[in-house]
């Protein structure tokens, strides 16, 4: 815990080249969001009538609410099973699971084919639908999330808005209620997530579509956060020149072998009860997915991260926590698009240019602002490197 | 390493717990059909139907819809195959099954297709909120007042049914046979398709009558008739149902699991939030961990555990 200074605002300069590059990034997709209000999905997606969801829901939507795992898993290590050690990396995981949610929303927002009525769920409740569920369940952990961040804010601004300080004082005695809340609220949705394909037996592949797809989207989401953690740390760290944390995200990683033993263990298990190992060898792009899914975003990290020297060298740690959040994001590619395979397909689906530009779009102003708050927000406590 | 050993166990055992008691709850709990109790249906004689598309065209003008740009008497949209889309709600296909006659020429068969307005719709169970209801009287029917354009009914459909105006920026609707709501709910009404086939293949009324009436038709005349009724079982069964002289899969149907498609989902979805009892326990329990964790850790107990198992 010494290791560790207080957070605080960084104070480097902002405008450096790299936050150029995500400019660039972004104004290359407002058009394509401007075309899309002005001449409908079709004309910068393709999407049709037999492939309704895309890369904007594969990616934007199921994989950024993977990625922000980060959030309620460390928050349930440091603060409720007591593990302070790890308070460190909480604040950077919970502002990127709450820029994560704020552009799942944005992504929706974009995708959804009446974007005014986006609020209509809170009012039309539809129980037996599981996506009513997923957007209930992400709406209120969105909110969870921006209170919770609410005293990083509220610390920078100390003693000048004595509103804000009142506020504050409220939110830190109700903050375990919050916290234990966006942990429980991200069980729900992340399994959720996994029971939207439930409905659609028919369509995807049986790589992919099985009963228990719910509980693998649960454990792969518990799986992935830590290994999201050391990816974002050591990204950060090392481009705004601050210590790696290695002693914090070495052990963090050790969690995971168990974490993501389990989620492999239960995902070969149901490949062996349902039989579907005859699909791998069948040389169709599903099966390619999938082994590609298993080996690279599985078993070679998994196999890697036993070996204590990879824990301990950034390099190598970063390579096995980066197959591990690929392979998740693969993951839910391949769930959402690759593994769909609806009758009268004429040819399969790929993704329009303004789909994918819009989609790094929003990558890059979740980069931007999480470089924006860091710059001028109590978030990072690693210390500065001695030169 | 202690806690985090107990850590895991901790998570382990609520995911294992979760997923036990799914399968519980499949067990016992499987969620009812909320299937209408005596809906209308209609009866589609394929070895009638002639393939002349004026059901199509009384579709266009019931509904109506935009002029096709070829015209309902040009019977050269046939050599392809369609799919009904957000301006055709039915379309009528011409498939060559393999029959041949006297002159050695394959005999074409037609089939018409349209929502099948399931007994248990996929799309009903999947739309947000509510957009898409099943009515007493078996229409499946679509309030754009509500949709909010996710196209997850498009994603739920077994059949590849909802067509979707991608074309328009803010008001995009769903669309889709309606089943001529408005016109069966008046007394004696029928769907503009099945009141205007010429050859009346299409056959309209009580779901169990026209059903018991296939059923029929199949015993009277078995050489003449395929042993099955598409769409009495289908899914749980649908409106639309289907006879015919050739196999299905030979006539573009697809071959689908009898079971209704919302029962896994809504059964596990339900079982885990019957009085949102899972969220509450895991609340609970969390909670629970919280304040053992923490004043474990404020009375320092912990804390050369903790450096041991981060030195090692
Ligand atoms: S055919 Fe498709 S759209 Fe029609 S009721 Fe069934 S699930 Fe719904
Ligand atoms: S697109 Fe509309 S009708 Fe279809 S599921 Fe979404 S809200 Fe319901
Ligand atoms: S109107 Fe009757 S005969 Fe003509 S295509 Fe339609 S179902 Fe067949």
């Amino acid at each position: 815990m010494s290791n560790h200074a207080q957070p605080r605002p960084i104070n480097s300069p902002f405008w450096t080249p790299g936050v150029f590059v995500m400019l660039a990034f972004m104004a290359a997709a407002a058009p394509f969001i401007l075309a899309r209000y002005i001449k409908g999905l079709g004309f910068v997606t393709n999407l049709t009538d037999i492939y309704p969801w895309g890369l904007w829901i594969g990616v934007d939507v199921a994989s950024g609410v993977a990625l922000a795992a980060g959030g309620f898993t460390t928050a349930a290590l440091a603060h409720i099973f007591g593990r302070h050690h790890y308070e460190a990396v909480t604040r950077p995981a919970l502002l990127t699971a709450m820029l994560g949610y704020t552009f799942v929303a944005v992504g929706l927002f974009v995708d959804i084919g009446r974007s005014w009525a986006i609020w209509k769920p809170a009012i039309f409740w539809q129980p037996n639908s599981v996506l009513f569920e997923v957007a209930m369940c992400v709406m209120i952990y969105l909110t969870v999330l921006y209170i919770e961040f609410f005293p990083i804010v509220a610390e920078r601004f100390r003693g000048r808005f004595p509103m804000v300080d009142s506020l504050d004082k409220i939110i830190n005695k109700l903050m375990w209620v919050f916290i234990i809340l966006g942990v429980v609220l991200s069980c729900m949705h992340q399994s959720g997530l996994g029971s939207l394909m439930l409905i659609a037996p028919t369509k995807l592949h049986p790589l992919w579509y099985t009963p228990i797809l719910p509980l693998l989207f649960l454990t792969s989401a518990i799986s992935l956060g830590y290994p999201m953690v050391v990816v974002e740390t050591i990204i950060a760290t090392s481009s705004l020149k601050l210590d790696r944390e290695m002693d914090v995200l070495g052990p963090l990683t050790r969690i995971t072998l168990l974490l993501l033993g389990i989620y492999g263990g239960l995902k070969i298990g149901d490949m062996l009860v349902r039989g579907t190992y005859v699909y791998l060898w069948d040389g169709s792009a599903q099966s390619f997915a999938f082994m590609t899914e298993m080996l690279l975003g599985v078993i070679i990290p998994w196999c890697m991260l036993w070996i204590p020297k990879v824990r301990k060298t950034p390099g190598l740690l970063f390579t096995a926590a980066a197959m591990v959040v690929g392979g998740v994001v693969l993951n839910r590619i391949n769930v959402f698009i690759v593994g769909y395979q609806p009758p009268f397909a004429q040819h399969s689906y790929y993704p329009a240019i303004g789909e994918i530009l819009v989609t790094v779009g929003l990558v890059a102003t979740i980069m931007f602002l999480y470089r924006l708050a860091v710059t001028f927000l109590p978030v990072l406590s690693a210390r500065r490197k001695e030169a | 390493m202690n806690i985090s050993r107990r850590f895991f166990m901790k998570t382990s055992a609520v995911a294992v717990g979760g997923a036990v008691s799914a399968k519980a709850g499949t067990a016992k709990a499987e969620s009812r059909s909320r299937a209408p109790a005596d809906p209308f249906g209609c009866l589609v004689d394929l070895t009638q139907c002639v393939g002349c598309r004026k059901c199509e065209q009384a579709c266009n003008e019931v509904n109506h819809l935009p002029e096709p740009k070829v015209a309902f008497d040009d019977s050269r949209v046939l050599d392809c195959k369609r799919r009904p889309d957000q301006n055709a709600f039915t379309v009528v296909n011409r498939y060559y099954p393999g029959k041949k006659d006297e002159q050695n020429r394959l005999i074409p068969a037609y089939a018409k297709i349209q929502c099948m307005h399931c007994q248990d719709p996929a799309c009903v169970s999947a739309c947000i909120v509510g957009a898409l209801t099943k009515q007493e009287n078996g229409a499946v029917i679509y309030d754009k007042s509500k949709c909010i354009g996710c196209r997850y009914c498009m994603v739920a459909c077994p059949f590849g049914i909802p067509a979707y105006e991608y074309d328009q920026p803010f008001t995009p609707e769903v669309r889709k046979c309606t089943y001529c709501f408005e016109r069966i709910s008046k007394e004696g009404g029928k769907p503009g398709c099945a009141s205007v086939c010429p050859v009346e293949a299409i056959t309209f009324g009580k779901r169990d009558t026209v059903l018991a009436l296939a059923k029929d038709k199949i015993k009277k005349d078995p050489g003449r008739y395929i042993n099955k009724v598409y769409g009495e079982e289908e899914v749980g069964g649908a409106s639309w149902m289907y006879i015919s002289e050739h196999p299905f899969e030979k006539l573009g149907f697809l071959t689908l699991p009898k079971k209704p498609l919302p029962t896994l989902p809504e059964t596990i979805q339900h079982t885990m939030f019957k009085f949102l009892w899972a969220p509450i326990t895991l609340f609970a329990a969390l909670a629970g961990g919280m304040w053992v964790f923490n004043r474990r850790q404020m009375t320092g107990e912990d804390i050369s555990e903790e450096r041991g198992a981060d030195n090692e």
